[in-house]
C-alpha cells in the first residue's frame, strides 16, 4: 500500500521546509520530494495545509489500569490522534501505580492493542509512589520505560531525590520531577495572587513550586545528573532553569499550553475545569513561559492531560480533582497563543511540540525524512472549531475551553504509516 | 431587584445594594413592633442549609423567613472529601424537588453557592462561603453606618485582624466601596492576603495608623487555630499589637462606630471595654442583621418584579 500527500507545507525541525510532496510505504517515509511523479493507492490532497511530524506528548495521564472510568489506554491515545499526537508517555500515577515489570508491559500490551498513538510509559521513581524505596530502574527501562517520574507528588525527601539522580546514571534514565513543597502548598487550590484573594480560594503560593524547583536543580548540578522539570509555571521557575542551563546543568523542562494560554483570572468563576495543578498563574507569568519557548529555555510543550469524570469535577472547587483535559486542545492553542501572536515561528512550535520532547524522552520521532517512520501530522490553520464535550475524543470532557472556538485543526494523522485519523474523524 | 441569587456583593451596584438597606428600614419596624408578622413570604418556602455551624446567622435567616410567614425548615450536612456523602448538586436537586423557593447557604467552601445555584430552580443565599463572601453581613454592617452616619460616603472604616480568612472582610470590600466608604485594613502580614491593594483598599501591618481618624472601627473574629496554625505566636502577643483597646480606639474620631461581626473573643480582638463602650454598635448589628435578611429574601422572592 503505497500513500502519497501531495501539496503541504512541509515543518521540520529548522523550520519550514516548502512544498513536499511525501511518498509512504511499508510504515515509512519512502520519499520527500517536491511534485513526486510517482502512482499510489491513495493519493491525499494537503494544499494549503501544514505537514508536521506527528507530535510528541511527554507528559499526559491515561488513567489506566483502575481508573478506567476516566480514561482508557485506548481512549487517550484515540484523543492524542486526534490531536496530532503520534507519541505520548503516560504518567505511573495509576492504580496499581506503574512501578514494576508487569505494569510497564501491560501498558505496552494495551497500547499495541488500541494501535492509535504510540504509548511510552514513565515508570515511577519510588515505589507506590510513597517516596521511600527506588524502583527497580534497569528492569523498568528493559521492559519499556522511557523515564521515571512520581508525577502528581513530589519525591519530597531529597536524600531520597539524591539516591534516585545517582542511580538513574547507572543507565542514564531521565527522571521527571513533579515540584511542589507540600507543606507550602498547605490546602491551596489556586496561585495565591490578587485573583484569590478576590475570590477567597486558598493560595497556593509559587514560592511551593520553586522552591522544590531549586532544590531539583541544584542536586542535578551537585552530581552532574540528569533532570526533567515537568510543567513549569512561574517567571522565577523559567529564569532558574535558564540560569542553570547557562552553568551547564543537565537540565530540560517543559511547560503546557495553559500556562501559556490562561491565568489565574479563570479560576474567579470558580470554573473547576480550571483547578489544575500547578495552578495557572498570573499575566506575567503565561509572559514569562512565552518568553522561555521562544529563546529556548523551556524546552517542550507537553500536555499534562489529566482526563477527569464530570463526579471528579462538579464538586465544590476545593474538592474538585486537580487537571485538565489537553491532548486534543494543545496544539490549536499552540497555533492560536504563540504562532499567530508572532511570538514564536511555526517551526519553533514544531519543535517544541515533536522534536525536542521525542530527543528528551530518546524517542524515534519527531523529524520527517526519507527513511523514518511516518508518522505524520497534517493540521489546516484556516480551520475553525468549537471544542464541545461530546465531540471530544478523550473521556475527560474537562476542559477550561468548553464552548469556545479555536483556531487550527489536525485533520489528518498517520502513526506509522496507517492512517489513525482522517478528515479530523478517528479512522475505527 | 432583577437577581434571582444573592452570591455575594462583588459586582453588585450602588442601587441594588441601597434598595436592599432601604427595604431593611421598613423591615426593622416589623421586627420592634408588637405584631412581628408580614405576609410577605407567605406560601413561600425556605431552607437553611447549613454546612458549618453558626447558630446566630442561621437563627436569624430563620427568625427573617418566619416574620414573613414562609414555612421555613433547617437541615445541617458536612461538607468534607473523606466522609463521601451526597453531593451538593444532587442535595441542591433534592430540595427543589421538595418545592423549596429560597435555599440558605453556609458552605465551608468559595464557590459552593455558586456551583449550587447554577443546578437548582430555587433562589440561593450565601450566608457565608469559605473565605469567600458574606454578602448579608455586610449588608447589615453597612445598614448600621448608615442608619448611624446617614450615609457611607467618604468614611473611613477600618476593618482589623484575620483578613486572609474573613468573609466579612471581602464582602464589605466589595460592599463599601460601591457605596463610597474609604476601606483600611490592618492585621498581621500572616493574615492579609496579597492584592487588596489592587482592589482599591489601604492594607497595612499598624492598626494604629487604621484606626487613626476612622469613622467607624471593626474587628474581626480570630480563630484560635490560626495560632496552632502557626500565623500567630500567641493570643497575648496578637491582643497586643492587633487588638482593639480603649487606647487604639482613643485615635478613631470621637464618635468612631465599634462593629465587630460576633461572637467577640473578649479580650483579644476587642477589649471589653471597647466591646461594650458607648460607641459600640455590635448589639445593634445583630438586630439589623434580621432586618436585612427580611428584605433580601423579599427582593428575591417578588417574581412579579423579575419580569
Amino acid at each position: 500500500m503505497k500513500t502519497i500527500i501531495r501539496g503541504g507545507e512541509v515543518v521540520n525541525p529548522g523550520g519550514l521546509q516548502g512544498k513536499l510532496d511525501l511518498l509512504i510505504e511499508h510504515g515509512r517515509i519512502v520519499q520527500m520530494e517536491e511534485h513526486l511523479d510517482t502512482t499510489a493507492d491513495e493519493v491525499v490532497d494537503a494544499t494549503g495545509r501544514y505537514i508536521f511530524p506527528g507530535l510528541v506528548d511527554i507528559h499526559c495521564h491515561l488513567r489506566e489500569p483502575g481508573y478506567e472510568y476516566k480514561e482508557t489506554i485506548a481512549s487517550g491515545a484515540r484523543a492524542a490522534v486526534a490531536g496530532g499526537f503520534t507519541s505520548i508517555c503516560c504518567m505511573p500515577n495509576t492504580d496499581p501505580v506503574i512501578d514494576d515489570e508487569a505494569g510497564v508491559q501491560y501498558i505496552v500490551q494495551r497500547a499495541r492493542d488500541a494501535a492509535y498513538a504510540k504509548v511510552y510509559p514513565i515508570a515511577a521513581i519510588t515505589k507506590g509512589l510513597q517516596g521511600k524505596e527506588l524502583t527497580e530502574m534497569g528492569f523498568l527501562l528493559q521492559a519499556g520505560a522511557v523515564a521515571f517520574s512520581d508525577d502528581g507528588r513530589p519525591v519530597e525527601s531529597a536524600r531520597v531525590m539524591r539516591n534516585a539522580m545517582l542511580y538513574a546514571k547507572n543507565f542514564d534514565a531521565l527522571l521527571c520531577s513533579h515540584c511542589e513543597e507540600l507543606s507550602l502548598v498547605n490546602g491551596g487550590v489556586m496561585n495565591e495572587g490578587e485573583a484569590s484573594t478576590r475570590v477567597g480560594l486558598r493560595g497556593n503560593t509559587r514560592a511551593a513550586e520553586e522552591v522544590m524547583l531549586s532544590r531539583e536543580i541544584l542536586l542535578a548540578e551537585s552530581m552532574d545528573g540528569r533532570i526533567h522539570i515537568c510543567h513549569v509555571s512561574t517567571r522565577q521557575g523559567f529564569e532558574m532553569v535558564r540560569q542553570a542551563k547557562k552553568r551547564g546543568v543537565r537540565v530540560t523542562c517543559e511547560t503546557c499550553p495553559h500556562y501559556f494560554s490562561l491565568t489565574d483570572e479563570a479560576c474567579t468563576t470558580f470554573d473547576t475545569n480550571t483547578k489544575i495543578n500547578p495552578p495557572l498563574r498570573t499575566e506575567d507569568d503565561r509572559q514569562a513561559a512565552i518568553e522561555a519557548l521562544a529563546d529556548g529555555t523551556c524546552d517542550a510543550i507537553a500536555t499534562d492531560h489529566a482526563p477527569h469524570h464530570i463526579d471528579d469535577k462538579q464538586v465544590e472547587f476545593d474538592l474538585a480533582a486537580n487537571g485538565a483535559s489537553g491532548l486534543e486542545t494543545a496544539l490549536s492553542l499552540g497555533y492560536m497563543h504563540l504562532v499567530q501572536t508572532k511570538r514564536l515561528s511555526l517551526g519553533q512550535l514544531v519543535d517544541h511540540m515533536s522534536a525536542i520532547p521525542a530527543r528528551i524522552m530518546g524517542l524515534d520521532a519527531g523529524i520527517l525524512q526519507p527513511g523514518g517512520h511516518a508518522d505524520i501530522t497534517v493540521f489546516d490553520p484556516s480551520q475553525t472549531w468549537t471544542v464541545e464535550a461530546d465531540k471530544l475524543y478523550t473521556k475527560g470532557k474537562n476542559t477550561p475551553w468548553l464552548g469556545q472556538t479555536l483556531q487550527g485543526k489536525v485533520t489528518d494523522v498517520w502513526v506509522d504509516g496507517r492512517p489513525v485519523l482522517r478528515h479530523a474523524a478517528i479512522v475505527e | 431587584m432583577k437577581r434571582k441569587h444573592l452570591l455575594g456583593l462583588h459586582g453588585v451596584s450602588r442601587e441594588e445594594i441601597e434598595k436592599i438597606l432601604n427595604q431593611a428600614a421598613f423591615m426593622k419596624k416589623v421586627i420592634v413592633s408588637d405584631h412581628k408578622r408580614i405576609p410577605t413570604l407567605q406560601g413561600k418556602s425556605v431552607v437553611t442549609l447549613f454546612y458549618e455551624n453558626s447558630t446566630r446567622t442561621r437563627m436569624s435567616f430563620e427568625l427573617a423567613s418566619k416574620y414573613m410567614g414562609a414555612a421555613s425548615a433547617n437541615m445541617s450536612a458536612s461538607a468534607s472529601s473523606v466522609a463521601k456523602g451526597e453531593t451538593l448538586v444532587d442535595t441542591g436537586a433534592t430540595l427543589d424537588m421538595m418545592g423549596v423557593d429560597v435555599i440558605i447557604m453556609r458552605h465551608p467552601m468559595s464557590g459552593a453557592p455558586h456551583l449550587l445555584s447554577q443546578h437548582v430552580n430555587a433562589s440561593v443565599v450565601n450566608a457565608g462561603d469559605g473565605m469567600n463572601e458574606h454578602p448579608t453581613q455586610a449588608l447589615l454592617d453597612m445598614y448600621t453606618i448608615r442608619e448611624k452616619r446617614g450615609g457611607l460616603d467618604g468614611m473611613k472604616i477600618a476593618i482589623i485582624g484575620d483578613v486572609l480568612h474573613s468573609r466579612v472582610a471581602r464582602s464589605n470590600a466589595y460592599g463599601m466601596k460601591t457605596m463610597g466608604a474609604d476601606l483600611y485594613f490592618a492585621g498581621p502580614s500572616t493574615l492579609m492576603p496579597p492584592g487588596f491593594d489592587h482592589l482599591g483598599v489601604h492594607v497595612g501591618n499598624d492598626v494604629r495608623a487604621a484606626v487613626e481618624n476612622a469613622d467607624v472601627v471593626m474587628g474581626l473574629r480570630i480563630q484560635r487555630e490560626r495560632q496552632k496554625a502557626g500565623l500567630f505566636p500567641s493570643v497575648r502577643e496578637y491582643a497586643h499589637f492587633f487588638g482593639i483597646d480603649m487606647n487604639v480606639l482613643k485615635l478613631a474620631k470621637k464618635d468612631a462606630l465599634v462593629m465587630h461581626p460576633g461572637p467577640v473573643n473578649r479580650g483579644v480582638e476587642l477589649s471589653s471595654f471597647t466591646a461594650d463602650c458607648e460607641q459600640s454598635v455590635i448589639r445593634e448589628q445583630v438586630q439589623n442583621g434580621v432586618a436585612i435578611r427580611m428584605a433580601v429574601l423579599d427582593m428575591l422572592t417578588r417574581k412579579e418584579q423579575t419580569r
